[in-house]
């Protein structure tokens, strides 16, 4: 498993196909385990019904076929397996869905959801909320067609949680986040492929996170780490960010204006905005078009007085870069053109206090890596932006790097 | 062993139906008590009269001050607090029921809601039941006839023709939530709670002192509050929007409800400007936010994504997203004209 971890981490696109974690077959049934739901009649009713009647260690097992559904579906059993017959060979299809929002909510515990599709959905792919311990594995969420404003917000959305594995799976064309985890702590997001999503995958306002082995390209931003204000969870810290492939990640940002992902320029590989104690390493970056990275500050007024909107202990250590940086977009391409059109790899906003801020903050922002890798500070004071007040600078800060957060260790996942 | 004992319990309750105890003699605490739920609503014996919706002696009708809207809708809600018990007062949470209470709630439609008594049918009750372990909540779908209700866990939906109240054909597939979505609008943190139950959205027309006087609750203070009646123009405009709010929304945006992760509060009893959604930036609304920045932007109903997902009629635009299909014209003009006297900033 390490083994395949790492060859996937080899900085070349033409590798990705080889070692994609995608589109595995499981069996429709283990010897002596339960039957598959049948597939005749309103596969609709039959599997919400099933969700509703199971019992704490129940698998429900579905067939393979494409179902077309036009309700959403929920489960809310603690310790249940909803497993399908492989990802894209059990297929939820939502297309014609009325009602509630998203595919799937799960609000109970234990929860492990695995090899099935998900597509079309009007609102998010898979939700949980407020479901400890829950494993989302060989799954596949997507929206088909082209990237559209009118595609459901995030893929895999667990929020409010303690202890999250997803692993193994495959999101593209959500208008938000395709992996989005937010207001939750203790978390691992790996071995997945994030595409055509305005963010690929989102840790947001939550605490100890792993995320690594993925592949995140041609999203509008590949990986992003945030903390917002206003939110029961704020206060994000302690994500690691490493061994994934980012690249490529151009296209155009398809996010519906006012969410806070319509402000992500297309091209970037990774953001991190107002979160705390943020490690990004052994990455690959390649092609981002606007910057590989981007260490931002929150930069819209907030009434939040125990929210901070500074990015600290943030560390960038040996990561490769290759290409990009050569079309900045978004807010980032004004800022560009005063300084020739074009960016380094590695860019921070250089902002350091906010309206209201009481006392002097230390951002320190550790950049360790080679001296031929660029890092551009631009020097902004503090929001709202002010063009005239930029100060840019190639020179990295001094600082004091933070100690590395341990690897996250899941109460339900045996390694 | 479990199953033994689920199997014991609707022998039993099959039993008890069977000798003719709940025909009649009130409501049946074995079956109310039961681990399952029974199959036909008759069972109960919460009616004495199922087919012409009777309550059986010991169930008291009730109504709220503002009811949530349900597509137009009529409903009809029963309290039964099991006989020598009272329910414990609060002035802000849902008051304190004892086990073996049962709040029904029919939600029945007319060819035309103008005159809804004329030809009225029912289509779906739903109970929450208190037992030892905590809430539950069932639903019951009635047959073509309007005889008996069915247990459907499910859910379902029927088609609907009628009149609206304001006299506009209205044609739509109504939907009886299955069990999990009752969980979704009554979740408070782990636990399923009631909504409706509270003294502010009783209190009105002598409605807490006759719950006193009928033995359902315990005691009043001397001063109980109430919430504004939504539709009565001679309360200040802000109230009657807030009381909207607060029984159509507040059910999952208070901090231990099913919307608990976008931070925005719509209890009436929150105070925060921004919590209540002024000049709040949207976390995870996607495109339920249209294109626009703020919850409420003072003064803008247009710009505020408050009314506009209230207009819509859209999956995963919609708010609420579940028990309605089409928007309440009345709330929605109450509520943009609150957010329009607003003082921008």
């Amino acid at each position: 498993m390490t083994l395949a971890r790492f060859a996937c981490a080899i900085p070349f696109a033409l590798l990705v196909s080889a070692c994609m974690p995608n589109t595995t077959s499981a069996p429709a049934a283990e010897p002596g385990g339960p039957a598959p739901l049948s597939a005749e009649g309103d596969f609709g009713a039959t599997l919400q019904g099933a969700l509703i009647n199971a019992k704490p260690g129940d698998t429900v097992v579905m067939p393979a076929g494409t179902f077309a559904l036009a309700d959403s579906l929920s489960l809310d059993v603690d310790g249940v397996t909803l497993r399908g017959a492989g990802q894209g060979v059990t297929v939820l299809d939502f297309a014609q869905q009325s009602g509630a929002g998203e595919g799937l909510l799960v609000t109970s515990n234990d929860v492990t959801l695995t090899d099935f599709t998900v597509r079309d959905t009007k609102g998010d792919g898979i939700k949980s909320k407020g479901a400890d311990r829950i494993t989302y594995k060989q799954l596949t969420v997507e929206w088909s067609g082209e990237p559209d404003e009118t595609n459901g917000a995030y893929g895999v959305y667990p929020v409010e949680s303690k202890d999250v594995l997803v692993e193994n799976v495959t999101v593209r064309g959500a208008s938000d986040a395709g992996i989005y985890v937010g207001q939750s702590s203790n978390i691992i997001v790996r071995n997945s492929v994030v595409e055509f999503n305005v963010a690929g995958i989102e840790i947001e306002n939550s605490t100890g996170a792993d995320v690594y082995g993925n592949i995140a390209r041609n999203n509008t931003g590949g990986i992003l780490v945030f903390d917002l204000p206003d939110l029961p969870v704020s206060g994000g810290n302690a994500t690691r960010i490493y061994a994934n492939q980012i690249f490529a990640n151009n296209t155009r940002n398809f996010a519906p204006a006012g969410n806070i992902v319509a402000g992500v320029p297309s091209g970037t590989g990774v953001i991190i905005m107002a979160n705390r104690n943020v490690h990004v390493f052994d990455n690959a970056f390649e092609n981002n078009r606007s910057a590989h990275v981007l260490i931002t500050a929150y930069s819209l007024p907030f009434t939040d007085a125990a929210y901070n909107p500074l990015p600290r202990d943030v560390v960038i250590r040996n990561n490769t870069y290759s290409g990009g940086g050569d079309d900045p977009q978004g807010i980032l391409t004004p800022l560009a053109e005063a300084l020739g059109g074009t960016l380094p790899p590695i860019v921070w906003d250089g902002v350091s206090t906010w309206p209201g801020a009481t006392e002097a903050q230390t951002v320190n922002l550790t950049i360790a890596e080679a001296p031929e890798v660029g890092f551009l500070n631009f020097g902004i004071p503090s929001y709202p932006l002010d063009p005239a007040m930029l100060a840019p600078s190639p020179d990295r800060p001094a600082s004091t790097p933070p100690a590395e957060p341990a690897a996250i260790v899941l109460a339900h996942v045996k390694e | 062993m479990r199953a033994a004992a689920l199997l014991l319990a609707a022998l039993l309750a099959g039993l008890v139906s069977a000798c003719g105890l709940a025909k009649g003699g009130g409501p049946d605490m074995g079956v109310i008590l039961a681990e399952a739920p029974a199959e036909k609503l008759s069972a109960y014996g919460l009616f004495s009269d199922t087919a012409a919706a009777v309550p059986a002696a010991g169930v008291v009708p009730y109504d709220l001050v503002n009811p949530l809207f349900s597509d137009h809708a009529a409903k009809h809600r029963l309290v039964f607090v099991p006989g020598g018990e009272t329910a414990a007062y609060a002035d802000d949470d849902v008051f304190a029921f004892p086990v073996g209470t049962v709040l029904v709630k029919t939600f029945a439609f007319a060819p035309d809601m103008r005159t809804p008594q004329t030809g009225e049918y029912r289509v779906e009750t739903r109970l929450l039941i208190h037992k030892a372990a905590g809430w539950v909540a069932y639903p019951y779908i009635w047959n073509e006839d309007g005889t008996e209700a069915v247990y459907s866990p499910i859910g379902g939906k029927r088609t609907i023709e009628t009149i609206t109240p304001a006299g506009a054909p209205l044609t739509i597939q109504y939907a009886v939530p299955n069990q999990n979505q009752c969980k979704t609008c009554h979740q408070a943190g782990d636990a399923l709670s009631p909504i409706g139950p509270k003294a502010r959205n009783l209190n009105h027309e002598g409605q807490l002192e006759d719950w006193v006087e009928k033995g359902v609750l315990d005691q009043l203070p001397s001063s109980a509050p109430a919430s504004a009646a939504v539709y009565d123009v001679s309360l200040p405009l802000e109230a009657r929007a807030r009381a909207w709010l607060d029984i159509n929304c507040a059910h999952c945006h208070k901090p231990d409800g099913s919307a608990s992760n976008s931070g925005l509060v719509l209890s009436a009893t929150e105070t925060d400007p921004v919590r209540i959604g002024i000049g709040k930036h949207p976390v995870a609304a996607g495109r339920g936010a249209g294109t626009l920045f703020q919850v409420i932007v003072p003064g803008a109903p247009d710009r505020s994504i408050l009314a506009y997902r209230m207009a819509s009629t859209e999956p995963g635009v919609a708010m609420p997203e579940l028990g309605r299909s089409v928007p309440d014209p009345e709330g929605l003009a109450l509520v943009r004209d609150w957010i329009a006297e607003m003082e921008p900033r």
